[in-house]
């Protein structure tokens, strides 16, 4: 997926063969192994994954302030890796913000361009359109410790656009935030991303926030990248399992490959029911394979159909929004059905009841692993 | 009437017997620390601001008669023949000579406890305390030894000229004793740790991606280290200079040993008025002033350092 785009628009960032270990001897981790990414220019990318997948390692190698064990990291096609970091036309927005606690406000946001040795007037000047931007123009001689959090996030923001970066590293920057701080965040950098046309690298754990603001997605885990793509397709077609599992919820079913005809595959299920199934880009899948559909990807059926799943209703969890039913299918493994609520729908199933599951069109998808 | 509204008046009475008791409790838990300001500190000063205005007695001691002879002398002298009032050379050189003295050792302590106290914060966490424990091994010896250490590395057949002439390098021995280097070196050996341990106490908590922000936005390490590191380490830097300048003002044996009877320090000037010199008042007058001039560098001194000053918390 990634490299096939990659022509489109011209790549900002890449990492070659990028690894990192840290120590040595016994005790070295290796936090990233042999990573390859290309990320476009004027992008929202998202480096998405546990702690400890690596992501963070990978943001600071592109800041500077660790230098990769092998391989290269090339901005617009110049390898940045010995660069050190006052050397590096990229910023970032710290994950606690790090803002410097014994200056304004507008002193934090004008430092990067003071030490650029831009003139005064011109730093006022940028100071001004910045915290425009950030909408903060009345907390402009604050001391940085007389703001809220929220606020903070601003100045942080706002501090590391000023430069004019050529790359702009977010590291959760979000995750201090309480919720609805959160939400009104994400759309703040959404916009501030569309206004500015810097490529963004973010850097978070949350999934939901991952989806509702990248263009494209890694999906990372312990060193490795195991999905590119975008919030699409990383939550319809998961190629791997971690992938499925560390994004939203996901049923799992096992079944044999029958026949693969160009990116579909008619799967038979141990469940009892034929379905077509996407097929991630260069697997060749055969023999016994995972599908995953998503839980709103299904749906319960009172009376089913004949190439519906059978099963029993084994619990039913109202969210308001929809409802989860926790059905055991007959062959054995547990299923969920995620179902909107509309007016007058859903009351009709009880716990206990036989119901049948029907998989959706383009609903499922094979498993690499 | 207390009857028209008993239980807001009982309310408000004990609360306000709870508030009474509240303050004896506070003046009965800080009375060991009142009662040792007070007869340690405060007591003894005074007796030594009244002696300074009274006259001395012929073998020490002092005569109660007030005179203002004591102040008199710290500053001017009167030749014994003519009667004729000059400044008191003497008293005037041996205080520049400890303002000097001190401001250096504070100024090179500076220059070296800065970079070993952040390469101490900077250590794992593991290997802080050992280095640190190394910092205060010195504390454990005393003030004496110590000092008669650094007279036998800086002596004319000490370790340093030693080795020097054995590598061909001076074919003389370099004189450092019995000179304002000596007596520098001295206090430098003695009262390193103290600037030491408050540096590296406020950058133990210097959050370091601070410095990586510094770093971010263009910062070369000079930069970082006068815009980022300097600001927020500065309680520390201030801690650890006074912790060294007072105590050089004062120095006693440091200079005693190390600059000989002829490099005297203030210290050992107001020794002499309550030992040889039999001037109690004197002593006592000269004991002021160097208060007087500490107080006055460290009010210089906080107020200039704390002009840019953040305020904390």
């Amino acid at each position: 997926m990634g490299r096939a785009g990659s022509g489109e628009r011209r790549s900002a960032i890449e990492a070659i063969g990028v690894s990192k270990v840290f120590g040595n001897g016994d005790d070295a981790v290796r936090a990233l192994d042999n990573v390859d990414v290309t990320i476009r220019e004027n992008e929202f990318f998202t480096l998405l994954g546990p702690s400890g997948c690596g992501k963070t390692t990978l943001l600071r190698l592109i800041a500077g302030f660790d230098f990769p064990t092998e391989g290269e990291i090339r901005l617009y096609g110049e390898d940045i890796a010995p660069l050190p970091p006052f050397k590096r036309p990229v910023n970032t927005v710290f994950q606690n913000y790090a803002l410097f606690p014994h200056m304004t406000v507008a002193q934090n946001i004008g430092f990067g361009l003071e030490m650029l040795g831009k003139p005064k007037a011109e730093i006022d000047a940028r100071i001004s359109e910045m915290l425009k931007l950030v909408r903060m123009e009345e907390l402009r001689n604050r001391r940085t410790s007389q703001i809220s959090g929220g606020q903070q996030q601003r100045v942080a923001l706002a501090r590391a656009l000023a430069p004019r970066p050529k790359v702009l590293l977010l590291d959760e920057p979000l995750s201090a935030l309480d919720f609805k701080l959160r939400k009104d965040m994400q759309i703040e950098l959404k916009r501030l991303q569309h206004e500015t046309g810097i490529t963004f690298i973010f850097v978070t754990h949350d999934q939901e926030e991952a989806l509702t603001m990248s263009d494209r997605i890694a999906v990372m885990s312990k060193g490795h990248i195991l999905q590119i793509g975008s919030p699409r397709d990383i939550y319809d077609r998961p190629a791997e399992r971690f992938v499925a599992n560390f994004i939203g919820d996901t049923n799992f079913l096992e079944g044999q490959v029958k026949e693969v005809h160009g990116s579909k595959a008619r799967i038979a299920l141990n469940a009892g029911a034929e379905v077509e199934a996407g097929i991630s880009e260069g697997a060749n899948p055969q023999g016994n394979v995972t599908i995953v559909v998503r839980p709103e990807h299904a749906a319960i059926q009172a009376r089913p159909g004949a190439d519906a799943l059978k099963g029993t209703i084994e619990n039913i969890v109202y969210f308001g929004t929809d409802t989860h039913f926790h059905i055991k299918l007959a062959s054995g493994p547990h299923f969920i059905v995620r179902q909107q609520n509309r007016h007058g729908a859903g009351e009709e199933f009880k716990t206990g009841m036989p119901v049948g599951v029907e998989i959706g069109q383009n609903a499922a998808q094979v498993l690499k692993d | 009437m207390a009857v028209d509204n008993p239980p807001l008046t009982r309310a408000a009475e004990v609360a306000a017997a709870a508030d009474r008791q509240e303050i004896r409790n506070r003046w009965f838990l800080a009375s060991p620390a009142l009662f040792i300001i007070f007869f340690a500190a405060i007591g003894p000063l005074f007796i030594v601001l009244v002696f300074s205005f009274l006259t001395p007695a012929d073998y020490g001691g002092v005569v109660w008669k007030p005179s203002g002879q004591a102040w008199f002398q710290v500053l001017f002298q009167k030749d014994i023949f003519d009667d004729t009032t000059t400044f008191a050379d003497a008293h005037l050189s041996i205080l520049w000579r400890s303002v000097k003295l001190s401001f250096f050792t504070t100024l090179i302590a500076l220059a070296f406890g800065f970079p070993t106290a952040y390469f101490i914060s900077t250590r794992p966490e593991k290997s802080r305390d050992i280095w640190l424990f190394l910092i205060t091994i010195p504390f454990w010896t005393n003030l004496l030894i110590r000092t008669f250490a650094v007279q036998e590395v800086i002596r004319n057949e000490g370790i340093f000229n030693t080795l020097l002439m054995k590598l061909g390098i001076i074919s003389s021995p370099i004189q450092i004793m019995f000179t304002d280097v000596a007596i520098m070196l001295g206090m430098l050996y003695v009262y390193l740790p103290l600037m030491v341990l408050p540096l590296y106490a406020s950058m133990e908590k210097l959050d370091f991606r601070l410095v990586e922000a510094g770093y971010d936005l263009y910062a070369n390490r000079f930069q970082v280290l006068r815009r980022v590191i300097i600001p927020l380490v500065k309680p520390g830097i201030i801690a650890g200079s006074i912790l060294v300048f007072i105590p050089s003002l004062g120095a006693y044996v440091t200079p005693r040993v190390l600059g000989g009877g002829k490099n005297m320090m203030l210290g050992n000037l107001i020794e002499l008025q309550f030992g040889q010199g039999r001037n109690w008042p004197l002593g006592a007058a000269l004991s002021i002033t160097l208060m007087a001039i500490v107080m006055i560098a460290l009010m210089i001194y906080v107020r200039s350092a704390g002009r840019s000053e953040m305020r904390h918390g």
